[in-house]
């Protein structure tokens, strides 16, 4: 009983000390609107710097595409290199944009809301570029077509058997759906943009707005759709990756052979994909200046939201180690060892140090709050992603079943990596001509977000849910 | 497969490979036979193959990168050692010429995305060059790792003039970016097939022969057809009690006995590379026998 009457006092206040807000709710509308305009206007110099990142990429293909594969120095077992690997990996990123938007909408998770449209965005390029690995690796890729099914007049058809049929599907469809969740979701504030556009502009964002004035049927319209796109999305999001994961799964090579590459592989891509968007948060936020929308108590949501997906990655890639360990698949268990004390040893336990050491580190209040380490955090998690899509990869075509299949220290030369890196500024050009084009905070959301927010402290009641 | 092959042939396509008695009334199922006991390592093989199989020679430097495209290799492995051949390494070694297994549930057939290798009605696994769009998800597929893959488009640079001339003209000459494989030289096996069907008849055991067979200085490769059971391999298959469609050999199950008896001469020699994986290969390989064993 030594606590004197005003420990205790002090207890019971910072019991109650109020939770730092997600967002102010005291923001004018006008203001809003003004911040996120102001991300549309004219670039710095460096944007352009940026923007022309991929030259080098492009470059690299051309080559490659004049030359044949061989310059990429693939050779018999290691066919597939670092473009698969990446290729998962893009795919990967593209999953948070739809967790943000479909699922934590479903869930009325409102913190979401300043942060969900650039995400979407994400989301929709990623995919480009993941769509642009599987051109690139292909042998022929004037003939990428043959892998569609299409009616022709030769009647043949792809081999449904495939996974890869099975991936331009889902792949295609998801790229779809996804686009048209991101334009659909965009046209109010589309509208607020025609309205303070002048010129070409207006023009432009006229044609996009179709004609949107804010009535209530429309709204009603617009929220019934908006929600089925996004109970729509949401399988074709799981479903794209475990058809990705299937590639793997389905084959006969030991390592891949493991039924557990489905959920293994979508956690996988939920994790890289919100390391990327804690990434994407940072810079835009210093970039436009957008401190008061995407403050650090939604960031400290994402870092939790993070945290909680890389320990389910984590379980699952032990449950692979497990049940490799634990099989009876000999060879599987061969590969597992090779990974990890072979050729990519450092590379398989940088893998599992970043991918489930490093994020740690997200449990730290002091370090979640602390913007550029955060930037590096997010930045080393998405490198731990992209090598554990190289150590499925690589390693595995290194460790076949018998010797006269094995390569020894296989690393991939300059085309390769040109191209990989060519990626990530095609992936940032696309992203930055948005960013340019398109308001990357959604202006209606943030209003309503802040509007529920007013509601409790005028004591009034919200209006009844429509739609 | 067109959609109308697709839904009137369901049952048929449904059907899991291979079946015991799915060759009983085919005219032909090719297979071979390959007496390592017999094999030398002399490579004659692999050059018959090149010479026959229009192959490019891709140099040095890129043979070294494992951008070779022999569609038969010799896989050279190193015995125990015992002391005389510690002292005289070559004489431990063993060979095994490897090519497309040409296995009957294929594990590249599943994987091809548009259907460039599909399954003869002859039993080959073949190779449609103009479907083929170089996803390389077979050769990922392979156990074996007998696919060869364009990297380059060879017949710029493999063939200066006037070598060309030296090309086989029933033979296609691949361009860059498609995938192609041991084909049981394909055209010679058409070729004897047209012959015997103008003269109204089957083709008879050792009219055609592989080019590798052909060139084996101690006829270690025996090819034929196998659905012709008093053809030379379809007699061997028999002796050593291979099964086309078993996964495990009579071979294990003798070599169990044997040791559980003590005796340590297996007569059976015949299996199938990396059997387990029920690939039902094509290619039945002889053991070699040790001197120290015998």
């Amino acid at each position: 009983m030594s606590d004197t009457f005003e420990e205790k006092e002090v207890a019971v206040e910072l019991r109650f000390q109020p939770k730092p807000k997600d967002i102010d709710e005291d923001i004018a509308w006008a203001q809003i609107n003004g911040d996120v305009l102001r991300s549309l206007e004219r670039p710095r110099p460096l944007y352009w710097v940026i923007f022309f990142g991929s030259l080098w990429g492009v470059y690299c293909e051309i080559y490659q595409y004049n030359t044949g594969l061989g310059v990429a120095d693939l050779e018999n077992p290691q066919v597939w290199g670092l473009y698969i690997a990446t290729f998962i990996f893009w795919i990967g990123m593209s999953h948070s944009g739809t967790l943000l938007s479909a699922i934590l909408h479903i869930m009325h998770a409102d913190w979401r809301k300043p942060i969900y449209r650039f995400a979407e965005a994400m989301t929709t390029f990623s995919l480009m570029t993941a769509g642009l690995f599987v051109l690139v690796h292909l042998g022929r890729v004037w003939q990428f077509y043959y892998v569609v099914a299409y009616p022709n007049e030769r009647w043949t058809w792809p081999n449904f058997s495939s996974p890869l049929v099975w991936d331009a599907t889902a792949i295609g469809s998801y790229l779809t759906t996804s686009v048209i969740f991101l334009y659909f979701g965009m046209i109010p504030d589309l509208a607020i943009c025609r309205d303070n556009a002048t010129g070409f502009r207006r023009t432009f964002y006229r044609a996009l707005s179709i004609g949107w004035r804010g009535t209530d049927r429309q709204w009603s319209n617009f929220r019934v759709t908006y929600l089925t796109i996004a109970c729509l999305l949401i399988p074709l999001a799981v479903s794209v990756h475990s058809i990705v994961a299937t590639d793997f799964a389905v084959s006969q090579q030991p390592g891949w052979h493991t039924t557990s590459f489905p959920p293994y592989f979508v956690a996988g891509a939920l994790y890289s994909g919100c390391a990327a968007i804690i990434t994407l948060f940072i810079i835009l936020r210093y970039t436009f200046r957008f401190e008061q929308y995407m403050t650090i108590p939604i960031l400290e949501k994402l870092c939790k939201l993070t945290f909680a997906i890389s320990m389910v990655w984590t379980y699952l890639n032990f449950i692979e180690y497990a049940a490799v360990w634990y099989g009876t698949d000999e060879f599987a268990k061969q590969s597992l060892i090779y990974r990890a004390t072979g050729d990519y040893a450092w590379w398989w336990w940088s893998m599992n140090i970043l991918g489930s050491v490093v994020p740690f580190s997200l449990t730290l209040k002091r370090l979640r709050t602390n913007i550029p380490v955060m930037l590096v955090v997010s930045i080393l998690l998405n490198l731990g992603m992209w090598i554990e899509r190289f150590m499925i990869v690589t390693p595995t075509f290194a460790h076949g079943y018998y010797p006269w299949t094995w390569t020894q220290g296989w690393w991939p030369d300059w085309v390769q990596v040109g191209i990989v890196l060519g990626s990530f500024g095609w992936f940032n050009m696309l992203f930055m001509l948005f960013c340019k084009i398109f308001p990357s905070v959604s202006m209606y959301e943030v209003k309503e977000m802040v509007y529920h927010r007013r509601l409790p402290r005028k004591n009034l009641k919200p209006l009844p849910a429509e739609g | 497969m067109s959609l109308d092959n697709l839904t009137s042939n369901w049952s048929k396509l449904r059907v899991k490979r291979p079946q015991p008695d799915q060759y009983k009334d085919a005219p032909y199922k090719w297979g071979m036979v390959i007496d390592l006991d017999a094999c030398t390592g002399c490579n004659a093989c692999t050059a018959a193959c090149y010479a026959e199989n229009n192959l490019p020679v891709v140099g040095k430097h890129r043979f070294l990168k494992g951008q070779a495209m022999h569609w038969l290799r010799i896989e050279r492995y190193w015995g125990e050692g015992t002391e005389s051949t510690q002292e005289f390494p070559e004489r431990g070694a063993q060979f095994l010429p490897m090519m497309c297994q040409q296995c009957e549930a294929a594990p590249c057939e599943i994987v091809c995305p548009v259907g460039a290798t599909h399954h003869t009605p002859d039993g080959l696994n073949s190779q449609v060059y103009n479907r083929c769009i170089g996803s390389r998800y077979c050769s990922a597929n392979c156990p074996y790792k007998v696919r060869y893959f364009n990297w380059f488009n060879y017949p710029e640079s493999a063939w200066p003039s006037p070598l060309e001339q030296q090309l086989n003209p029933d033979v296609t000459v691949r361009s860059k970016g498609v995938m192609e494989k041991c084909t049981f030289c394909v055209q010679r096996l058409t070729e004897a097939k047209d012959r015997a069907r103008t003269e109204k008849r089957t083709v008879r055991d050792g009219e055609v022969l592989t080019a590798c067979a052909q060139a084996c200085p101690t006829s270690a490769i025996h090819f034929g057809n196998m659905a012709d059971s008093s053809s030379a391999v379809a007699r061997m298959w028999k002796a050593q009690q291979v099964e086309l469609s078993a996964d495990r050999q009579a071979k294990d199950d003798q070599r169990e006995i044997d040791e559980q008896q003590g005796k340590t001469d297996g007569v059976l020699r015949g299996y199938r590379v990396l059997e387990q994986l029920r690939t039902y290969p094509s290619v039945v390989y002889l053991e070699r026998i040790r001197s120290s064993e015998v």
